[in-house]
């Protein structure tokens, strides 16, 4: 975590930094709006430079006709447009002017983010087919399927448009957000303290990582020092979380393949790593222990969770060395879905699926927060892309973890597991966490009070979400579930 | 080649035999609501009201606090399960609990009352055609995908769902039951509305989680409602952040006449 300087940008200046950063081998990472005062709209840019800890933060004014980057980094495309739907603002150049996170036919009276908005509205929306490109053209052969939002089994609502001949997909759209709480906003008032059972519930099945990243954020705002014994156990509950979520990924991949007794295995092995989680902390989540400034309560991992994890590790080896030999699995996995490694970067793939086309990033390793820095993070990375990559990627991740909770239980050192953490008026922070599904940001601004003002959440799947289409474009139908499940997406993350 | 049934095989039973017997439900150590016990609660105090995120807890007015039902509304309908009101409470007046069945009928049994209604008597054998094959229609209306990933851990072999008869289906026209996560969106409004109208009568709707329940965290707000009040009649109110997988079990029961109601007036039963 860090409250870096953020350097001021004016006019011909932003596009000279996007395109110097690019030249040098960094990389962008997001670009969210804010207001430091009621008439006055800021922007701010998030940058990696490369080889270095601290992320670079370029403010920018908004009252200035602002440049679209989205040309030189295409990964911005969907910032802009969030920022255009939900500020106002609009970009020059755009190449893809469209609505993403307020569907057509939403129609709010003014920006939701504006400081006049009137709090408790919501929005009026008449629905209204989404404006679809003219893929088919003169060729009458071509269908539209649209499919969501409401889906088949028990998943996250998203609708997906798919344009086909027969078993082959042309082209295949997204429609998101229709999630969208709203719930950066739910943050703007609350005590910095009162955030955090807000960041667990963003995304269930990232609770800790969003928490730890909030938690983070304002502790940097703060200049606040978490004591050993809760950065260690805060490491030990962001492996924990790793674990079950992966071993939902491998049961989950096993039902798209068809595997039967795979999928009931690896669900059944999430169930024990749940089960853990609730010994562990009371909750099957990870939920109500992360605190500003260390944890709620002490927890007590000795003596029990090593054996149990040890157990655990035993048959998640055997049930691993029978998907790696499983033909009929393989077969589907193999060349399904390959996310070439340009794509990947120019489009902003994040986690395991960035690992999984020979990007070697890891926010554990690269940006370390908590006890990382002291501890030996492996990162498994495969070059070929497909769906078996990104399955390879996270089973390699679910040992390492497992690996990662051991050596943090052998060097648990005793004392304190908080400190106080007060939040300065008009502090702000940036915090971030490498959650099951990769990079997770939080920006946090606070008021003269030491109170929210504004909270921006970057999550994992937003990114991914955005290099997913990539894969499908001219795949064909059979693959497509399987190819989804491979990059192991949430949807309640994107949305927010 | 590997041989999956036989590694299946040679794990032998590992469903639970909970609900069908006494036995292990899985839900060992689990927080769940709080209880509330106002004989404990001392004047000038409402550091529980103060923390809580949903407004579960609000205070009494003057005059209408008692000696019996105490100086505190508690609305468990509307609790996150966050555990803040435990920590900070200095007396014990509301203290950690593993209650998880909490499955009700009527909204006003989530809300807490010194001397709990008792079960209505006509309450049996309601739904008997469909006691030993339930239909379920999701709809996710924006929950934070912890509700889905609880729904989806029921068809894990622990929990087994389908031996009690109850299946999730892909059409609303095969759903008797509209099952609904998430505070219900702007955007998610008329696929949930479009959802309902499709299904065949007799029909029922249950709100599972506090998000559907009242709109939980997410609540209010540019984009977000207060779960289904005010936009489906509810049958079965189960609050919970998530609610996890037995006591989602234990409401379908609840509904399908199989087990009874434990909450009344906001406190389990046996």
């Amino acid at each position: 975590m860090n409250a870096p300087q953020a350097i001021a940008l004016q006019g011909e200046q932003l596009r000279a930094a996007a395109t110097r950063l690019r030249a040098t081998d960094g990389r962008m990472q997001m670009v969210y709006a804010w207001y430091p005062e009621k008439d006055r709209m800021e922007l701010r840019y998030v940058a990696t430079e490369a080889k270095q800890q601290e992320f670079a933060v370029w403010r920018y004014a908004a009252s200035d006709a602002v440049p679209s980057l989205s040309d030189v980094w295409p990964l911005m495309g969907w910032y802009e447009r969030e920022i255009t739907d939900l500020f106002g603002l609009e970009f020059q150049g755009h190449p893809q002017p469209l609505r993403l996170v307020l569907h057509d036919g939403a129609d709010p009276v003014m920006p939701p983010f504006d400081p006049r908005y009137p709090r408790e509205t919501m929005i009026h929306a008449e629905p209204r087919r989404q404006s679809v490109p003219e893929v088919a053209g003169a060729d009458a052969d071509v269908q539209l399927l649209p499919f969501g939002p409401v889906r088949a089994d028990v998943l996250e609502s998203a609708e997906f448009l798919f344009f086909y001949i027969g078993e082959a997909i042309l082209h295949y759209q997204p429609r998101l957000f229709f999630k969208h709480r709203g719930m950066e906003r739910k943050f703007e008032g609350l005590t910095a303290a009162a955030g955090v059972v807000f960041a667990e519930r963003i995304s269930g099945v990232g609770s800790v990582a969003h928490a730890l990243a909030y938690c983070q954020a304002v502790e940097a705002a703060a200049h606040c020092v978490v004591p050993a014994r809760a950065r260690f156990l805060r490491v030990l509950l962001a492996e924990m979380e790793r674990l079950y979520n992966h071993l939902h990924y491998l049961g989950h991949l096993c039902h798209t393949t068809t595997l039967k007794v795979g999928e009931a295995q690896g669900k059944l092995l999430e169930e024990r790593a749940k089960q853990l989680n609730t010994r562990l902390t009371g909750s099957r989540f990870l939920r109500s222990i992360l605190t500003l400034g260390g944890l709620r309560r002490d927890l007590s991992p000795k003596g029990w969770l090593g054996a149990e994890l040890e157990a655990l590790r035993e048959d998640y080896a055997v049930y691993a060395r029978h998907l790696e030999n499983t033909d009929s699995h393989l077969d589907r996995l193999l060349t399904t879905g390959i996310l070439e490694q340009r794509v990947a970067f120019d489009q902003g793939a994040t986690g395991p699926v960035q690992r999984a086309s020979g990007f070697d990033r890891d926010l554990r390793r690269d940006h370390p927060y908590a006890a990382y820095a002291e501890l030996p993070v492996v990162v498994p990375v495969r070059k070929t892309g497909d769906a078996h990559a990104r399955s390879q990627v996270r089973m390699a991740e679910i040992e390492a973890s497992i690996a990662l909770i051991q050596r943090v239980l052998l060097l648990l050192p005793e004392g304190p597991i908080a400190t106080p953490c007060e939040v300065p008026a008009k502090a702000e922070g940036l915090g971030w966490t490498e959650s099951p599904r990769g990079t997770l940001f939080y920006a946090v601004h606070c008021d003269d009070r030491g109170n929210l003002a504004r909270v921006k959440i970057k999550s994992p799947s937003f990114s991914n979400w955005r290099v997913f289409p990539f894969t499908v474009h001219g795949s064909n139908m059979m693959d497509y579930a399987i190819n989804e499940a491979s990059f192991g997406l949430t949807i309640a993350g994107c949305d927010r | 080649m590997p041989l999956w049934t036989l590694l299946g095989l040679q794990q032998g039973k590992q469903t639970a035999p909970w609900p069908l017997t006494e036995g292990n439900d899985g839900q060992r150590d689990f927080l769940g609501m709080p209880r509330y016990q106002p004989a404990q609660c001392t004047d000038e105090c409402q550091a529980c009201a103060d923390v809580c995120p949903t407004r579960a807890i609000t205070m009494r007015g003057a005059g209408e606090a008692d000696r019996k039902s105490g100086r505190l509304d508690v609305d468990y309908g509307r609790c996150i399960v966050c555990q803040l009101c435990t920590e900070a409470c200095p007396t014990g007046a509301l203290a950690p609990s593993g209650d998880w069945a909490f499955g009700a009928e009527r909204r006003e049994d989530l809300i807490w009352k010194a001397e709990p209604a008792a079960a209505p008597a006509e309450a049996q054998n309601r739904r008997r055609a469909f006691r030993r094959s339930l239909h379920i229609r999701h709809v996710d209306a924006g929950s934070c995908n912890g509700c889905e990933s609880e729904l989806q851990a029921l068809n894990n072999p622990f929990y087994n769902l389908h031996r009690l008869g109850v299946f999730f289906t892909a059409s609303p026209r095969f759903a008797d039951l509209l099952l609904v996560t998430g505070p219900v969106t702007t955007a998610m409004l008329p696929p949930l509305r479009a959802t309902y109208d499709a299904m065949p009568e007799p029909r029922w709707v249950m709100a599972v989680g506090t998000c559907a329940v009242s709109g939980g965290v997410a609540e209010g707000g540019y984009a977000c409602g207060h779960g289904l009040e005010g936009v489906l009649p509810v049958d079965v109110y189960l609050p919970g952040c998530p609610p996890n997988p037995a006591a989602i079990m234990h409401a379908l029961l609840m509904f399908l006449d199989r087990t009874p109601q434990r909450v009344r007036g906001g406190q389990l039963g046996k």
